[in-house]
C-alpha cells in the first residue's frame, strides 16, 4: 500500500459526500475577455473588508491619494490594510453601507477619482527568495491580501502558520453556478498565478501542490497545466463536477481523504487552501509592489445585455458595474452579490465591490423564479443525502424552528457550512440554510451574552466584597480611639474649629467675619443683662452658619470682590444648569420643612449681622458692602431653592418676576450690580436701624428677622408682620433712602454700587403698589419697605432665572 | 411462621443497617449550599438589576430555589423564564409586569457635559461599570454595562440615558426569506 501522500500524488481523488448538481450557468460569461471598468465617478472604500479587525485610518478628507497609496495602517492581529484604487480625492470619511447581507453602515472611505489614475511608488520585489520569510509575509500584508475566495481570511496569517503544511491546495473549482471569474483570470493569468503560487510554495515550502479545478473549465486546466508544467510537484487536478466541492473542507477531502477536524482548520492536518485571485494578488503585490486594489467580478444574469468577467476596482459601486453592461431591471429586479447558492440579495445597488466580491448577478424573474411558499416537511431525507457535511438537516430544521439550541449544537449545527444544497433539494421548499444561519446568529448572540453575564456577576461580586472590606475598615477606625481619648478627640476638635475660625478671619482679613464677630462680642457685651440667652443661641447659630457660607463661597466671594462677574458666570453656567435641573427633579418630592428650618437660621443670620452693623456703621461702611453681598447670595440662593420647590406658592413670585422684567428692560444692570444694589439696601436697612437701637434693640432684631423672611415667603409672614408698627418701618425706610443716597455721594470706592444703590433706593420708592401687590395683604407704610425689597430680590432673581447664569446655585450645591 | 418471621426479621434489619447508612451519609456528605441555586444562578442574566424585588441575581437564585416564581426577571425575557421553569419543573409564566417579551438590550450613557461628577452613579452601579471621581466628568464602560438601570435614578441632574445597543454585522441576524434559494433549472 502506498502512503497517502504517494497516492496523493499519483493522482487519486476521493468522493466527497453529497453534493448537488445546479445548472452551472457559466457559459455566458466565461468566454469572453476580461474587461476593464472605465473609472467610477466615485469609490466607496470599507475600511474593513476582511475578517478581522479594521486597521487605523491614514488619511484625512479632503486629501489627495495615488492609487496604491495606504488608507489604513494595520495595528493589530487580523487587520489589514485598504489601498486607494486610483488617484483622487478623499470627499468623506463616513459609515455607508456595507457589502453584507445586513448593509448595516461601516465605516469607508469615499474617493472621487481625479482620472489620471497615478500610482505612487511601487516597490517591486523579484527577487523575493532573498527576502526572510517575516519580510515577505510583511509585504503580503501591507499589500492588504486576505483571502478572495469568500470568507476573506487575511492570507498573511495563512502564511506565516507555525505548522508544517504538506499539501498546498490552490482552489479553482469555482463550484457555485454563475461564478466564472477564476476560471477566466487563469485563462488569462496562469503565469502570474503560478509565479503567486511560487511565492506560497517558498513560504511555506509543501510536499505537494494541488491545483484543483472543476472538470467543467478545459481552458482553465489547460492554460494553469501549460504554466506549471515545468514545476516539480505541482500538479493540476480536475475534480468533478459537484456543489459544494469547492468548498475547503469538500476539497481537501476530494483531493487528500482527509476531513478537516470539527472546529479545527486545515492546517491542523497539514494542508492549506488558497483562492486562484489570492495567488494572482500575491504575484501582484510581490514581484510588481502592487495592492490589493482591484479584482475580477462576474457580472451576470440576463437582465444585462453583456454578461461578462470585469476588472473591477475595489470600492466601485455595484450600480456603476450594472450600468456598464446595459441593465435593464425588471420589476421586483433583485440583485445578488455572490452566486445563488450563497450569496445574498442586496437592499440596494450603492454597495462596493469588495476584497471577497466574486459575482454580481442580476437574474430574470423567468431565469430565477422567486420562491414558493415554504410547505410542511414530508421527512423526504433528500437534504440528508445532499448534505457535504453529513448532517441530518431536516433533524436540525426541527430543531432550529422550536429554538432548541442544546439541540442544534448537539447535532453540529456549526459544522454546517451554509452551502444551501439541502435547500436546493428540499422538494418542500423549506429554506433550511435561513434556518440554520438564525439559529447560529441567536447561539452565538447567546454565547456573548454567557460571557458578558458571567463577567458582571464576576465584577458585581468584587465589589460586593470591596464594599464589605471597606465598611469593616471603617468600623475598625472608629474602634480604635480608646475611651480616654474621646475627650482628647473632642477637645482636640474644639481647637480645630478655634483655629479654623481664626484661619477664616485671617484669610478674608478686611471682610467681615472678624469684624462681625467682633462686634457681637461688643453688643453681648453691652446688653448682656437683658439679652444673653436668646443672643448666645443665635450667635452660636449664625457664626455655624456664617462658617460654613465662608468656606464654600470663598472662591466666589473673592472673584465677586474682585469685580468679574462675567468670568463667574461662564465658569458656573454649566454647574448653574446642572442644579437648575436637579431642582425641577426634586421639586415634587422635596420637603416644605426644609424651608422655614433655613428660614429661621438666615433670619438669625440677618439679624446678628444687622445689630454688629449697628454698632459700627461709620467705621466699617465699605467693609460691610461685601459681607452683606455674601449673606444677601446665600438668602437669594436658598429662596430660589424655596420657590422651585413650592412653585404653588409661586404666584406672587411670577407677579414679581413680570415686573422685574420691566425694570430689567430700563435697568439693564448686570446681576452682579443688582447683588450689591440689595447688599447696599439691606445695608442701608441695617444702619437705619443702628439708629434706633438704643431705644428698641430687641424689636430691630425681630423685625429683621422677620423682613428677611418676608422675602422668602411674602404671604406667610405678612400676617406676622402686622403684629409690628408701621410707623417704625416707615421711619426706617426713610433712613435707607437717604443714607443709599449719602452713600452715592461717597462714588471714590464704589462708584457703580452707589449708582445703582441710589437707583434701587429710586426704583424702591417708585413702585410701591407694584410691592403691595405682590404682598397682597397690607396698605401700612410697612408693606412699601417689604415690597421694594422683595421687588429688588425678585428683580435680581428672574434676570438671573432668565440668564440661566449665576452663583446662587452655585453656593447652594455644596450645602 | 416461623420463615414470615425470618423474613421480617431480615428485611428489618435490612432496613436498619441501610437507614445507618443514609443517616451517616446525610451528615457526613452534607452539602453546603443548595447546588440548584448555582444552577438558577448561572441562568439569570446578571444584571444584578434588582427589577426582580431582590437586590441582585443571586439572591432571587436563592428566592426561586425556595419556591418563589420564576418570572420576575425582566432582563431575561421569555427565554429565561423558560429556562428556568425547565429546571425547576414549574410552569412557564408569562413574565410578571407585562414586559414585552424580547427586552431591548441598553447600556447607559452620560451625557457628560452635564455631568456634576456627584459620584452618586458610581455608587449604585453593581458592577463598578462607571468611572470618575469626585467634581470628574463621570463615563461608562460600555462593555461592561449590564443596561440595569440602576444609575438612571440616583442621578440629581438627570443626564444618564438608557441607549440601546446598536446592531452591528457580529449581531445582526439574518432574516428568514432574505435569499431566495430555489430551484434554477
Amino acid at each position: 500500500m502506498d502512503s497517502l501522500l504517494a497516492r496523493i500524488s499519483r493522482g487519486q481523488l476521493w468522493p466527497s459526500p453529497g453534493g448537488v448538481h445546479p445548472a452551472v450557468n457559466k457559459s455566458q460569461s466565461n468566454s469572453l475577455p476580461i474587461h476593464i471598468l472605465p473609472l467610477p465617478p466615485r469609490l466607496v472604500l470599507p475600511v474593513k473588508q476582511h475578517i478581522g479587525a479594521q486597521g487605523h485610518l491614514l488619511v484625512n478628507v479632503h486629501e489627495q491619494v495615488l492609487k496604491g497609496q495606504a488608507l489604513t495602517k494595520p495595528h493589530a492581529n487580523w487587520s489589514v490594510p485598504v489601498h486607494a484604487p486610483t488617484s483622487g480625492r478623499i470627499v468623506d470619511i463616513t459609515p455607508m453601507p456595507s457589502a453584507h447581507p445586513s448593509a448595516l453602515p461601516e465605516l469607508s472611505i469615499i474617493i472621487e477619482p481625479d482620472g489620471e489614475d497615478r500610482w505612487c511608488e511601487l516597490v517591486p520585489h523579484p527577487n523575493y527568495r532573498e527576502l526572510t520569510a517575516e519580510r515577505l509575509i510583511d509585504i503580503l500584508h501591507f499589500a492588504g491580501i486576505s483571502g478572495m475566495g469568500g470568507a476573506g481570511f487575511p492570507t498573511y496569517i495563512k502564511a506565516s502558520t507555525k505548522q508544517q503544511i504538506e499539501v498546498l491546495i490552490i482552489n479553482g473549482a469555482e463550484c457555485e453556478p454563475y461564478i466564472s471569474a477564476d476560471d477566466v483570470l487563469m485563462q488569462a493569468h496562469s503565469d502570474e498565478i503560478v509565479r503567486g503560487i511560487e511565492v506560497l510554495r517558498h513560504l511555506l515550502q509543501p510536499k505537494i501542490t494541488l491545483i484543483a479545478i472543476e472538470d467543467d473549465k478545459p481552458k482553465a486546466i489547460a492554460a494553469m497545466e501549460q504554466a506549471c508544467a515545468s514545476i516539480e510537484d505541482m500538479q493540476v487536478r480536475a475534480i468533478p463536477t459537484k456543489y459544494p466541492s469547492g468548498g475547503e473542507k469538500q476539497l481537501i477531502q476530494i483531493l487528500t481523504s482527509k476531513e478537516v477536524p470539527a472546529g479545527g482548520i486545515p492546517a491542523d492536518i497539514g494542508v492549506l487552501v488558497q483562492n486562484i485571485g489570492t495567488m494572482y494578488a500575491v504575484q501582484q503585490a510581490v514581484e510588481l509592489g502592487k495592492p490589493l486594489i482591484e479584482r475580477v467580478v462576474t457580472v451576470t444574469g440576463d437582465t444585462l445585455a453583456e454578461q461578462r468577467n470585469v476588472w473591477a476596482l475595489l470600492g466601485t459601486e455595484v450600480k456603476h458595474l450594472l450600468a456598464q453592461q446595459d441593465f435593464t431591471p425588471e420589476p421586483m429586479q433583485r440583485v445578488i452579490m455572490g452566486g445563488p447558492m450563497m450569496g445574498f440579495t442586496l437592499p440596494t445597488v450603492r454597495i462596493p465591490v469588495v476584497k471577497t466580491t466574486n459575482c454580481i448577478l442580476a437574474p430574470s424573474e423567468a431565469e430565477m423564479p422567486f420562491p414558493g411558499e415554504e410547505r410542511a416537511c414530508i421527512r423526504c431525507s433528500a437534504c440528508a443525502d445532499a448534505c457535504p457535511a453529513s448532517l441530518l438537516p431536516q433533524q436540525l430544521q426541527w430543531f432550529a424552528k422550536t429554538k432548541e439550541y442544546k439541540k442544534l449544537e448537539e447535532h453540529k449545527l456549526f459544522d454546517c457550512i451554509e452551502c444551501g444544497a439541502c435547500a436546493y433539494v428540499c422538494p418542500s421548499e423549506i429554506p433550511l440554510v435561513q434556518y440554520y444561519r438564525v439559529a447560529k446568529a441567536e447561539i452565538r448572540e447567546q454565547q456573548i451574552e454567557q460571557i458578558k453575564s458571567d463577567r458582571a456577576k464576576e465584577r458585581f461580586e468584587a465589589r460586593k466584597e470591596r464594599l464589605e472590606r471597606e465598611q469593616e475598615e471603617r468600623r475598625n477606625r472608629h474602634k480604635r480611639p480608646s475611651r480616654s481619648k474621646e475627650q482628647d478627640t473632642q477637645s482636640k476638635e474644639k481647637v480645630a474649629e478655634a483655629l479654623a475660625r481664626v484661619k477664616s478671619k485671617q484669610a478674608d482679613k478686611g471682610a467681615d467675619k472678624d469684624k462681625v464677630a467682633a462686634a457681637i462680642a461688643r453688643a453681648k457685651a453691652k446688653k448682656a443683662g437683658e439679652q444673653l440667652e436668646p443672643d448666645n443661641s443665635e450667635v452660636a447659630q449664625e457664626r455655624a452658619a456664617r462658617k460654613e457660607q465662608a468656606r464654600l463661597y470663598k472662591e466666589q466671594k473673592q472673584q465677586a470682590d474682585t469685580a468679574e462677574p462675567v468670568a463667574a458666570d461662564d465658569k458656573k453656567a454649566a454647574v448653574a444648569a446642572a442644579i437648575a435641573r436637579a431642582k425641577a427633579k426634586k421639586a415634587a418630592q422635596a420637603a416644605e420643612t426644609e424651608a422655614p428650618a433655613q428660614d429661621d437660621k438666615k433670619a438669625a443670620v440677618a439679624a446678628a449681622i444687622a445689630r454688629a452693623k449697628a454698632k459700627k456703621a461709620a467705621q466699617a461702611e465699605d467693609a460691610d458692602a461685601p459681607a452683606q453681598d455674601d449673606k444677601k447670595t446665600a438668602v437669594a440662593a436658598a429662596i430660589a431653592r424655596a420657590k422651585a420647590k413650592k412653585a404653588a406658592q409661586a404666584a406672587e413670585a411670577d407677579e414679581a418676576k413680570v415686573e422685574t422684567n420691566d425694570d430689567a428692560n430700563s435697568a439693564a444692570a448686570p446681576q452682579s450690580e443688582e447683588d450689591k444694589k440689595k447688599a447696599a439696601v439691606a445695608a442701608a436697612i441695617a444702619r437705619a436701624k443702628a439708629k434706633k437701637a438704643a431705644q428698641a434693640a430687641d424689636a430691630a432684631k425681630t423685625e429683621t428677622a422677620q423682613g428677611e423672611a418676608t422675602q422668602d415667603k411674602p404671604n406667610e409672614e405678612a400676617t406676622a408682620f402686622d403684629a409690628q408698627s408701621s410707623a417704625e418701618d416707615k421711619k426706617k425706610a426713610a433712613v435707607a433712602a437717604a443714607i443709599a443716597r449719602a452713600k452715592a455721594k461717597k462714588a471714590a470706592q464704589a462708584a457703580d454700587a452707589a449708582k445703582t444703590e441710589t437707583a434701587q433706593g429710586e426704583a424702591t420708592q417708585d413702585k410701591p403698589n407694584e410691592g403691595a401687590k405682590a404682598l397682597d395683604a397690607q396698605s401700612s407704610a410697612e408693606d412699601k419697605k417689604k415690597a421694594a425689597v422683595a421687588a429688588a430680590i425678585a428683580r435680581a432673581k428672574a434676570k438671573k432665572a432668565a440668564r440661566d447664569a449665576q452663583n446662587k446655585p452655585d453656593q447652594e450645591d455644596p450645602s | 411462621m416461623m420463615i414470615l418471621f425470618y423474613a421480617l426479621c431480615a428485611l428489618g434489619l435490612l432496613a436498619l443497617i441501610f437507614g445507618v447508612i443514609l443517616g451517616f451519609a446525610a451528615v457526613r456528605f452534607r452539602v453546603e449550599s443548595d447546588p440548584i441555586v448555582e444552577q438558577i444562578d448561572a441562568i439569570l442574566p446578571q444584571t444584578q438589576c434588582g427589577q426582580c424585588g431582590y437586590p441582585g441575581c443571586r439572591p432571587y437564585a436563592e428566592a426561586i430555589a425556595n419556591g418563589d416564581d420564576v418570572n420576575k426577571c425582566p432582563p431575561g425575557g421569555e427565554a429565561t423564564v423558560k429556562k428556568l421553569a425547565d429546571l425547576m419543573g414549574v410552569e412557564a409564566t408569562p413574565l410578571a409586569g407585562g414586559e414585552q417579551a424580547e427586552p431591548e438590550k441598553k447600556v447607559a450613557y452620560i451625557r457628560e457635559d452635564e455631568c456634576i461628577g456627584c459620584t452618586k452613579c458610581i455608587q449604585a452601579c453593581p458592577v463598578d461599570a462607571i468611572v470618575g471621581a469626585t467634581r470628574q466628568m463621570h463615563t461608562v464602560l460600555i462593555d461592561e454595562c449590564t443596561g440595569c438601570d440602576l444609575c438612571v435614578d440616583p442621578c440629581p441632574v438627570d443626564c444618564i440615558d438608557m441607549v440601546p445597543v446598536a446592531q452591528t454585522k457580529q449581531t445582526w441576524k439574518w432574516q428568514l426569506q432574505a435569499i431566495p434559494v430555489t430551484q434554477i433549472d
